[in-house]
């Protein structure tokens, strides 16, 4: 077994309702479907998450999408135009859950690695933003 | 094919916007480039319908998205000429004052006689908020369970959520545009499909269908290669994103495109990630029309950019409707400062102390300060880790709110000297002094359906 960063897994996409948070995990590859459901348990989230999260994180399954959809009450700081956080929409909690660590089987990390996130460029000064 | 009346056909229902500010040009690409036959815009989120209310609050004339106006003085003519129906929530907190100015817009446009302009109202339950209360209804926050006799004197607007029937009715009287005010965004695109096709109010199956295309197109080019992930930096040509396209069959079967040519992608990863974009229960999605099961939805490619979407189910809808309830919630601002390498970070926490030990000597209470490190904690909290010592630069970002207005704006003017009485090496003070806003909260709550009356309007204003 080898760990690997969810990022490397999965996408994601985040969104609010009130204060309530909901981030919805979709397998990159439909066959790591299993490694999510069996890895990201609600409490796994839940302790991801620690203070940030007050209420109870639920869990939901979406087999036929190979997604899981997890809903985070009270993230949010009131939610709306109460919140004073920078995400006061839950927009990017979603990477937020995508730094989480998975153990996978090695064959599996070796496939994922570096998924997920811009290929690194060879030539360092190929990208250029002070042009 | 289209239009009423036997054989395969398919109804083509185009999203042209997800939110009040979204891509103006949009609609005018979906009108241009392709074949529609209906043309469907969201400008309603809950911030938006805070603002409308205050906007109606100082002016009874007001309270709806204006941009709709100047958009449909654009598009009507060739809307008109082409047969596309536009259906919008344009009309916030006041569809008729909406409805009169696209009226005149069409006179504008030349095309003012011709136009049938659909009015769906019914949704504003301010003026009967207290008979509700006096009935016994608690509206008790969602949320929260607290009944709302405690923060009734401050509302400032209450909405419920009306369904897509009131949509299809303007439409099967003849409607080529309808304004709705407040109602579950997936409305707007299963409004259509429930006039074209006739379906059944039990016809949940197809009802949750219409649900689910509905929720993909909502959001714009949120599912065709908008904020999308999956490669982003692969997706092409974002500058002229093609909106979605959902193509729907009698069966509720549908397929989202876009138009050929334009930018953006369609998968089944960008449609899966509008799927599960704000969801609770995947199985039991609730709208007025239905209770949606998008767990049973199976997605499989239909050609390029092209996703077929099928297998929805539905169950009877609930008794209940989702309303949405404004009150003024106190005041906030937020003040920015940012501090540049060596140890920025330390830099703007100190900074943050002296400014939250001087807030405290002047005895300014609010019922929350918060601070964050902008290119550091301020999305991902403690699970940025602690910022390294070479970290180029930071912004400072404290917030406050409280129920008082003049403690807020007390705090506006103490964020500024911290540049000449604080740590060093600080800039970025050149937008001046921060701006006190109010603060507008919700209160979800659900009100019993046979409260609530949707009323259609249809009407040809004279040229």
């Amino acid at each position: 077994m080898a760990a690997v960063k969810l990022v490397e897994l999965a996408h994601a996409r985040s969104g609010d309702k009130g204060d309530v948070v909901n981030i919805g995990v979709v397998a990159y590859d439909p066959e790591h479907y299993p490694l999510l459901v069996q890895a990201l348990t609600a409490a796994r989230v839940q302790e991801h998450f620690g203070d940030i999260v007050q209420g109870k994180v639920a869990r939901y399954e979406l087999p036929n999408l190979h997604a899981l959809n997890f809903v985070l009450p009270g993230a949010l700081g009131g939610g709306g135009t109460v919140s004073l956080m920078m995400d006061a929409q839950g927009k990017v909690f979603s990477t937020a859950l995508l730094r989480m660590d998975v153990e996978v089987p090695d064959e599996v990390a070796g496939r994922v690695r570096g998924r997920g996130r811009l290929p690194q460029s060879p030539d360092p000064n190929g990208e250029d933003t002070h042009g | 094919m289209r239009g009423r009346g036997g054989g395969a056909r398919t109804v083509r229902v185009a999203g042209a916007g997800g939110f009040w500010g979204d891509d103006l040009d949009a609609p005018m690409r979906q009108v241009e480039e392709g074949p529609i036959d209906y043309l469907v815009m969201d400008y309603l989120a809950e911030v938006t319908m805070s603002i409308l209310h205050k906007q109606r609050a100082r002016d009874p004339e007001a309270g709806y998205a204006r941009d709709f106006v100047a958009l449909m003085e654009r598009i009507l003519p060739a809307c008109l000429e082409r047969g596309i129906r536009v259906v919008a929530n344009a009309g916030g907190v006041n569809p008729g004052g909406c409805a009169d100015e696209v009226a005149r817009a069409a006179r504008r446009a030349g095309v003012g006689g011709r136009l049938r302009l659909g009015i769906v109202t019914g949704d504003d339950l301010m003026p009967r908020l207290d008979e509700l209360l006096a009935a016994g209804h608690e509206l008790r926050n969602m949320e929260t369970g607290e009944p709302l006799a405690g923060i009734r004197e401050r509302v400032t607007g209450a909405n419920v959520y009306l369904g897509a029937f009131p949509i299809a009715e303007a439409l099967g009287r003849g409607a080529d545009v309808v304004v709705a005010g407040r109602c579950v965004d997936a409305a707007l695109t299963l409004g259509p499909l429930l006039h074209e096709f006739d379906w059944a109010a039990d016809d949940h199956d197809r009802l949750a269908a219409g649900v689910v295309a509905g929720h993909v197109n909502e959001c714009g080019a949120q599912c065709t290669g908008g904020n999308a992930m999956p490669e982003w930096w692969t997706v092409p040509d974002l500058d002229r994103v093609g909106f979605p396209i959902i193509e729907a069959e009698p069966s509720g079967d549908f397929v989202v495109t876009k138009h050929e040519g334009s930018g953006g992608r369609v998968s089944a990863a960008t449609v899966t990630e509008q799927i599960v974009y704000e969801i609770g229960d995947p199985a039991a999605y609730p709208t007025p029309d239905v209770v949606a099961d998008f767990t049973t939805v199976r997605l499989s490619g239909a050609g390029k950019d092209r996703v077929r979407v099928t297998g929805a189910r539905g169950r009877p809808p609930t008794g209940w409707l989702k309303a949405s309830i404004v009150y003024a919630g106190g005041w906030r601002a937020v003040g920015t400062l940012v501090y540049a390498w060596p140890d920025a970070a330390a830099k703007a926490r100190a900074a943050a102390r002296v400014l939250r030990a001087r807030l405290d000597r002047l005895a300014l209470r609010f019922d929350e300060v918060r601070t964050d490190l902008v290119g550091w904690d301020s999305t991902h909290g403690p699970l940025a880790g602690p910022p390294p010592p070479d970290l180029p630069e930071v912004q400072l970002r404290v917030a406050v709110r409280g129920s008082e207005r003049a403690p807020v704006e007390r705090f506006t003017r103490e964020v500024a000297p911290l540049v000449l009485t604080g740590p060093p090496s600080v800039t970025g003070f050149g937008e001046g002094r921060p701006r006190v806003r109010e603060v507008a909260a919700f209160w979800p709550a659900l009100v019993p359906r046979e409260a609530v009356e949707p009323f259609v309007r249809v009407e040809t204003r004279a040229a």
